[in-house]
């Protein structure tokens, strides 16, 4: 798998400790702390999912890992590395790790192909020529070969969200950040989505997912991580979390999404 | 549709208030095609061409009534002679130096060659106005307090006085190379001056209209400020002030007429000096005519634009 495109291309994973490691993390917008001490690592090649209500914090988590929320205590390494610190190249963290928005957040003036190019030859200076080999490459093998020249409003949902996560792969990241990437589809759209996620799976990607498909979480994540207001409250295998879940909490939230019918 | 030869394309909102937009250049269109099935087009076929009906007998009913409170005004006769006087209007055109006034219409490309300039400045200008006043960083403090006084003062303060405050004043100052320029560059730079401020603000309604979720999809790519800005915001922002920009040059187009107080013969100057060899106002019809002429394309091209863009949204929304 990861042989035949370039982007999922792991790089061998570097042995100083966790992809992500996260310590202490805290973050408020005005009076409201959204984040009260979040500490979880991921390693390389794992996925995990983040699951909980609206509000209790998993897209902020995602937003300041890719450092588009500056934090105000704690810290964020990558295999070692401080990128939370003074003096680091926001730019070339993001390089590393990919963020695919709930809402697409296509570039509306741009067709797909040059939605894709974009990044990878003004951030990493490659040739154009290359950048749209590169991307073509990715687009055909995501089903979206014939889409190439058309502009993101022409294009359905799903369409859109595989083409966004296509645009990240396109930088070559090591790690994929997804925050709630199917939470605006249309029900029949989800599944093409999802089938995306798991291709990237396959491959080996270090994937950070949150979700509200509580069925696609038990599928595919390594690890399972439940939050409230904030805190992380359950960190476990699937098969423990979704079936005896330790925390009152956390049986609580599963108890109204089984009553939903959505486990 | 065979019944409805006789008027235009169906347009089921002719004869409601709006239709009256439709006439002038066509900003008003029905959205769309509404089917053509042959219950509904003859239904809003005949609807289409009462609605013909109406507007041209409106119109010829308007314009008559005009033309009645003008030839039965009392003076009529002398406004026509003063204002429209063929002769007068051929001779102010064409100009003759040798008795002592120009032609309105050479002049007259001196306000296209003072519109082109001060366009492209302007252009330029405002955007880096618009973008310090858009900067965040704690060492742009001072900087984004000057754009805003700027902004606040070519504002506030008419263009007239701007004018000659320029035209004036850089003379009187006696610096090398600045203070000897010709009138119509003194005009220019108030006018660059004093649209910057209007342009930039229109600039930055652009730039605030193009989505936060913009910039957190450029920049989290890895691509830099500047890069984010220049090939995802800016693109977007100018796409969505076009019209108001275009809007703007119309009216810069007729208030070069307005750098003429300094003495530069630009068709309103040549315009006036005719007037004042002859007692004659129809060198001012000629220059008014030579404005519609610049101004009234681009108005339509304005027109056009919205149109376009609006169509486009609509076919954006559709899916």
């Amino acid at each position: 798998m990861s042989a035949d495109g370039p982007a999922v291309d792991a790089r061998p994973a570097p042995d100083e400790g966790a992809a992500i490691r996260i310590e202490g993390l805290r973050k408020s917008f005005g009076t409201n702390e959204v984040l009260k001490g979040i500490d979880v690592s991921v390693a390389t090649h794992e996925v995990i999912c983040l699951i909980g209500t609206s509000g209790s914090g998993k897209s902020t988590l995602l937003r300041c890992a890719n450092l588009l929320e500056p934090i105000d205590a704690g810290r964020i390494s990558l295999w070692g590395r401080e990128i939370t610190g003074p003096g680091v190249d926001q730019n070339l963290v993001r390089r590393y790790i990919g963020i695919v928005f709930q809402s697409f957040n296509l570039f509306p003036h741009m067709t797909v192909l040059q939605n894709v190019t974009l990044a990878p030859r003004k951030a990493l200076g490659m040739p154009r020529a290359r950048a749209e080999e590169e991307a073509r490459a990715l687009l055909s093998r995501f089903g979206l070969d014939d889409k190439e020249a058309e502009f993101p409003d022409r294009l359905s949902g799903g369409q859109q969200q595989r083409v966004a996560i296509v645009r990240a792969l396109a930088m070559r990241p090591q790690i994929m950040l997804l925050d709630e990437v199917t939470s605006a589809l249309d029900p029949e759209l989800v599944a093409e989505v999802l089938d995306v996620i798991r291709e990237l799976a396959a491959a080996g990607m270090t994937m950070v997912i949150a979700t509200h498909e509580m069925g696609f979480a038990r599928d595919i994540a390594h690890r399972v991580c439940f939050l409230e207001e904030g805190r992380i409250i359950e960190d476990a295998p699937p098969a423990e979390l979704f079936t005896e879940p330790k925390d009152e909490r956390t049986q609580r939230f599963l108890r109204r999404i089984i009553a939903a019918g959505r486990l | 549709m065979d019944d409805n030869q006789s008027g235009p394309p169906v347009d089921p909102f002719a004869g409601l208030p709006g239709a009256s937009a439709r006439s002038l250049g066509g900003a008003w269109q029905a959205p769309g095609s509404f089917g053509t099935t042959g219950r509904g087009s003859r239904m809003l076929g005949g609807t289409g061409r009462r609605a013909t009906v109406i507007s041209t007998v409106s119109t010829l009913v308007v314009l008559a009534a005009l033309a009645a409170v003008f030839l039965l005004a009392p003076g009529s006769r002398q406004v026509e002679h003063a204002f429209f006087n063929p002769q007068d209007m051929w001779r102010s055109f064409v100009g003759n130096p040798r008795q002592g006034y120009y032609s309105v219409g050479a002049a007259i490309w001196l306000n296209i060659r003072m519109f082109i300039v001060a366009e492209v400045l302007i252009l330029v200008l405002a955007l880096v106005i618009a973008l310090i006043r858009q900067s965040t960083h704690p060492a742009m403090f001072p900087i984004r307090i000057l754009s805003t006084s700027y902004v606040d003062f070519f504002r506030g303060v008419p263009l007239i006085l701007v004018i000659f405050a320029i035209g004036l004043g850089i003379p009187a100052l006696s610096l090398p190379v600045v203070s000897s320029q010709s009138d119509a560059i003194y005009g220019v730079a108030a006018l660059v001056l004093s649209y910057s401020a209007y342009v930039s603000e229109v600039y930055r309604a652009g730039l605030n209209s193009v989505h936060q979720s913009q910039v957190a999809a450029a920049r989290s790519l890895g691509l830099s400020h500047r890069s984010a800005l220049r090939h995802v915001i800016l693109p977007q922002a100018v796409r969505n002030i076009i019209p108001p920009l275009l809007n703007d040059f119309i009216s810069l187009q007729k208030d070069t007429a307005l750098v003429g107080i300094l003495g530069t013969i630009e068709a309103n100057k040549a315009a006036d000096i005719y007037s004042e060899q002859v007692f004659n106002f129809s060198s001012f019809t000629v220059a008014a005519i030579l404005f519609l002429i610049l101004t009234i394309p681009l108005a339509r091209f304005t027109d056009h634009l919205i149109d376009r863009d609006r169509r486009r949204r609509l076919a954006g929304a559709a899916r």
